[in-house]
């Protein structure tokens, strides 16, 4: 009892005692440099914008009920279309994905903390302070209810939209310069997740031992470097011509608005596959151990996941079929689209083939991966569809493509996160969230995911554009919008119950024991939640598993794998 | 709670991985390189396309000297370093110096050009495409030059003060791979802006 | 069609395999724990290596299809008599001028149908005034788009007589939603009178000379162009003959005195937003305007 945490000295200090402990725990989190803190500073952040954006988009969904509603100002409309996609992508998605990355990658190849840890907890601060730039918009200018400066030039800003004739508030800046700093946030997380991987994995950790999460996040930096430059670099040039008058985007200087979508998508596309390759590796790790089965096809899943990333850089332009590139252009892309289908397909096919044969265990989060699996396969089918030029020409810019990226962004992506939520957060708070209400909130929300965005396809198969804050009675647009609509409602229900869940199992879940899942990798080898400094001791690994061959020592993972066994570590073991 | 123990004897093999800081500064290149290949695109996208103005060939003069000057700044930055590999601080420190002196040289001549463009020529970074392009891509890099200045001038400090010691030499060696890529990106841009475009 | 087919069988195979695996593999003991693990496959060459040979065949061949299609489409042979229309994007209008016939008008266009067995396809040479715009008649063509410093082209061939709605499918500012397009087909013969009928100077009525003078002398004729008159100016939609338009503000309201006096009064009763600004004019002038515009036809 020679060390004792000064509790006692807390509570003998009476009224006073409370105030200095938060205010002491508050520092704490603000100051710390440990992956796990910043982490979950990242999700709790990503958690907030996303119940923002949510709301964006269930008051865009009430003006489009009906049609020629008054709900909404067009103004106020076209704010909320930018708002909602600007804050999703950059301020609900990377922040979520960086926060999973940041608080699993050490735990998982056993080290201590990231690489460079104050440069996380600099570039979690930089992204926070975006957030909040982009969101003072709506009090700039003209104030909240004229929806002030808030961005209104669509989440991806075409020139020469974004030109200071044609937009001459601030609304574009408040757009460029949150995400100038959000950028720099995302290559600081980048840069340290691989670093952190390349330079800190434990002994016997060799890359072919890696687990799937990392190899995965590995890519997804890579492309993160390579892709944020270019709208980096796009962003400064829109702000060189909109304060000190050059011509880049300028079309009346011959200038070229074209040239802004080039460079745009070229971030773009890129950012979307960032986007998903992390919702690939929760599934890489959660399908396997509810299906009491090795992933199938290890190496194949690393080359299709690099596959994926090097392609993904080569398909921009499918988002310009209708800018006139001219034939040549066109059909390069849409080469190169459908290339990417192919390693993708690998993906969901190994995936099937992990769940065959194995002991398929329907726990909350395994639901969620399931509804993953399904969904993502439709997607890249209306993906497959929109690939075909002459199919984009009709359905691009309507509410197909709007459906189609809905339907990835939120039926794989976010359906695989919360799955993620569901499977990690006992490793996180040493709790289970409640599988009852975690069945209710998967039911409720594909009830109304599917009402919402299958249904979705339609509008745009008959004409409906994207972006447009009200249509005409006679389009026959109605009724799907309505329906759509009230999709909307039912998740946001579902998310209501998550939340719940989150915050009462909190206080009154199960206590989870550090390996409530009887999982594989090294994360569910320490205690929950972990210790600060992660592990007692380094562990030294032997094979892909590690816990799979101390729970098997009768059937061991480095028997099997191809051709790696190091014949000393085979005689360590059998000794 | 069940912490399980996995080995924990030594590894029959070192278990060497590569270094954080080289690696670090590997992707931070990576992602200016993007940056960079972005502003080097637009520029040859807008050659010849101005409207008006002074044209390239009309004002631009190869920059044969500060060139010089800026590649040799990348040799002397590496004998730096391998001067601090062995041990050798007062010589790291004269190297320091001279990587600074050729930079500043550079900077030098790069600010009397522009002198000469802005007021000889009347080429403005609004003036025309090629203005646009020029100032941009050029500013871009000199920028990089700046900040690497400013961080070799640090360790310059440090040196001469006798705090840069052997163990140092990995995070100068570190420091002297941003500056070869900043040496690196102008051979680009000199190829680009300078034969390419005029 | 035969992207459907792929995609769709796709699916069912795909999806039939996951519910199937779904069913037989599933736990079968009440809690998970004291259950057997199942045999660990980590893998199979062969598989793995038919899942990705098939799948690129299927790429191949549906590449080969769309670059056939993408091909005829865009190099597609321009017959003699086809009918060229220009069309520039506007915020938030479109204009459309018929070099060839010499007629310039705003936001309905009429084309011609094609008379079997002879094709008479209309081409759109397209580009913007401001920002970028995108042409989108689903029952007529895919879309293009109008961009500012770029010519675009592209070709419709309505076969039926009739109206065709559509509208920009581009985000373009505040009123994209009602930057409407009305594309009538007409028989040759309807195309020929309309033609004819637009050529002419605008109609001087004298029961509406007042109306006339509002017209002129106020700021009008700096944004539109009556030709016949000295109203010339192009940043707004041609008026000569606006009186014989369905609607009105790009296809957002009907055309008839009351929406077009409100139009008038002050845009932002339909279209907040719209470029053009509120006219201050007092009740009698309006009035006055009013009746010389709907005059127009």
């Amino acid at each position: 009892m020679a060390t004792q945490i000064p509790v006692n000295e807390l509570h003998d200090q009476g009224a006073q005692a409370p105030r200095r402990l938060w205010l002491e725990m508050l520092h704490g989190w603000v100051t710390t440099v440990d992956h796990k803190k910043i982490g979950l500073m990242y999700i709790g952040y990503a958690l907030i914008f996303l119940v923002v954006g949510g709301f964006e988009a269930l008051l865009m969904r009430i003006q489009l009920a009906i049609p020629n509603n008054h709900f909404v100002s067009p103004e106020v409309f076209n704010g909320l279309f930018t708002m909602h996609g600007t804050t999703m992508v950059f301020f609900v998605g990377m922040p979520i994905l960086f926060g999973f990355g940041n608080y699993l990658i050490p735990l998982m190849i056993g080290a201590r903390d990231m690489a460079f840890p104050r440069l996380n907890a600099f570039s979690f601060w930089i992204s926070a302070f975006a957030g909040f730039l982009l969101y003072f918009s709506y009090i700039g200018g003209s104030g909240l209810y004229g929806a002030g400066s808030a961005p209104d030039v669509g989440w991806f800003a075409y020139a020469p939209l974004t030109a200071r004739v044609f937009s001459p508030g601030h609304s574009t800046d408040y757009w460029t310069l949150a995400l100038l700093l959000t950028g720099i946030g995302s290559i600081g997380t980048a840069l340290n997740i691989v670093t952190t991987i390349i330079c800190m994995r434990c002994p016997g950790m060799k890359m072919s031992r890696l687990p799937l999460l990392p190899w995965i996040y590995l890519v997804m930096s890579g492309l993160t470097f390579v892709a944020i430059g270019p709208l980096t670099a796009a962003q400064i040039m829109l702000m060189l011509d909109r304060y000190v008058g050059s011509h880049f985007f300028d079309t009346q200087a011959g200038g070229s608005a074209v040239l802004w979508m080039h460079f745009f998508w070229i971030f773009g596309h890129p950012e979307v596959y960032i986007l998903v390759l992390p919702a690939f590796a929760f599934a890489n790790e959660i399908i396997p151990v509810f299906s009491r089965k090795a992933i199938f096809g290890y190496p194949a899943m690393v080359a299709a996941s690099v596959g994926i990333g090097f392609i993904s850089l080569s398909v921009w332009a499918h988002h310009m079929f209708t800018v006139g590139l001219g034939p040549g252009g066109n059909t390069f892309f849409v080469l190169a689209t459908m290339i990417i289908s192919v390693p993708t397909g690998i993906k969901i096919f190994n995936w099937l083939a992990t769940l065959w044969g194995g002991k398929i265990q329907f726990t909350a989060s395994m639901m969620f991966a399931i509804g993953f699996l399904f969904q993502f396969l439709v997607a890249g089918l209306t993906g497959i569809m929109l690939s075909v030029a002459p199919f984009d020409w009709q359905l691009g810019n309507s509410y197909f493509v709007v459906a189609h990226f809905h339907y990835v962004l939120v039926g794989a992506i976010l359906f695989m996160v919360f799955s993620a939520f569901y499977y990690w957060y006992p490793k996180m708070t040493g709790r289970m969230l409640n599988e009852k209400l975690g069945k209710w909130h998967f039911w409720l929300f594909v009830i109304g995911f599917h009402l919402t965005f299958d249904l979705m396809h339609v509008p745009g198969m008959l004409g409906m554009p994207r972006r447009i804050y009200t249509y005409e009675a006679d389009r026959g647009w109605m009724i799907w919008n309505l329906l759509i609509s009230s999709g909307a409602i039912i998740q946001t229900v579902a998310t209501i119950l998550f939340v719940y869940n989150m915050v009462s199992s909190y206080f009154k879940g199960p206590i989870a024991g550090s390996d409530p899942w009887d999982a594989w990798t090294l994360e569910w080898s320490i205690p929950s939640p972990p210790p600060s400094y992660n592990f007692a001791e380094i562990p030294i690994v032997g094979s892909r598993r590690p816990l799979w061959d101390l729970k098997h020592p009768d059937d061991p993972d480095t028997d099997y794998e191809m051709g790696q066994a190091d014949p000393q570590e085979k005689q360590e073991e059998g000794a | 709670m069940s912490e399980a123990v996995l080995k924990s004897a030594s590894p029959n093999q070192p278990w060497t991985l590569p270094s954080r800081g080289i690696v670090g500064m590997t992707c931070l290149i990576i992602a200016e390189i993007a940056i960079f290949v972005i502003f080097v695109v637009a520029y040859i996208f807008y050659i010849g396309k101005s409207l008006s103005g002074p044209m390239p060939k009309d004002v631009l003069e190869l920059p044969i000297f500060t060139t010089i000057c800026l590649l040799s700044s990348s040799l002397t930055v590496h004998a730096a370093v391998s001067a601090l590999q062995k041990g050798k601080q007062l010589l790291c420190s004269l190297w320091l110096a001279a990587t600074v002196f050729l930079g500043g040289i550079f900077i030098a001549g790069t600010a009397h050009e522009w002198y000469d463009l802005i007021y000889k020529h009347g080429l403005t970074i609004r003036t025309n495409l090629f203005g646009t392009t020029f100032y941009s891509l050029v500013g871009l890099h000199a920028t990089h030059v700046v900040i690497g200045l400013i961080l070799l001038s640090l360790a310059l400090l440090f040196s001469m003060r006798g705090e840069m010691k052997e163990e140092h030499s990995e995070k100068l060696e570190v420091l002297s791979l941003y500056w070869h890529f900043v040496d690196g990106v102008w051979v680009i841009v000199f190829l680009v802006v300078y034969v390419l475009g005029r | 069609m035969l992207v459907l087919s792929i995609t769709a069988a796709i699916f069912l195979i795909v999806a039939g395999i996951l519910a199937y695996v779904l069913v037989k593999y599933r736990s079968r003991a009440s809690n998970g724990e004291g259950e057997q693990e199942p045999p660990q496959i980590y893998g199979s060459n062969q598989i793995e290596l038919s899942w990705t040979v098939i799948p690129i065949l299927i790429v191949v061949m549906l590449f080969l299809a769309t670059t056939r299609v993408v091909y005829t489409t865009e190099r597609a042979q321009r017959p003699a008599n086809a009918l060229d229309v220009t069309v520039i994007g506007h915020q938030f209008w479109w204009e459309y001028r018929y070099p060839e016939l010499g007629v310039v008008t705003a936001n309905e266009l009429h084309v011609p149908v094609s008379d079997h067995p002879q094709t008479l396809p209309t081409y759109l040479t397209m580009s913007s005034a401001d920002t970028d715009h995108s042409f989108w008649v689903p029952r007529l063509a895919g879309k293009m788009d109008l961009i500012p410093n770029k010519v675009n082209t592209m070709w419709i061939d309505p076969q039926m007589k009739g109206l065709y709605l559509g509208q920009c499918a581009q985000y373009c500012g505040v009123q994209h939603a009602k930057m409407l397009i009305r594309v009538y087909a007409d028989s040759p013969e309807e195309f020929a009178a309309w033609v004819e009928h637009q050529r002419q100077p605008a109609v001087d009525d004298p029961a509406v000379a007042e109306g006339r003078n509002v017209f002129m002398h106020n700021a009008c004729i700096s944004c539109h162009t009556i030709r016949g008159t000295v109203a010339t100016g192009r940043f707004g939609p041609d008026l000569t003959h606006v009186g014989g338009r369905e609607t009105i503000a790009s296809g957002s309201v009907p055309n008839n005195p009351a929406n077009l006096r409100e139009f008038i009064d002050n845009p932002a009763n339909f279209k907040p937003g719209a470029l053009m600004p509120p006219m201050h004019l007092d009740t009698h002038d309006l009035d006055a305007v009013t009746a010389y515009l709907t005059t127009l036809k």
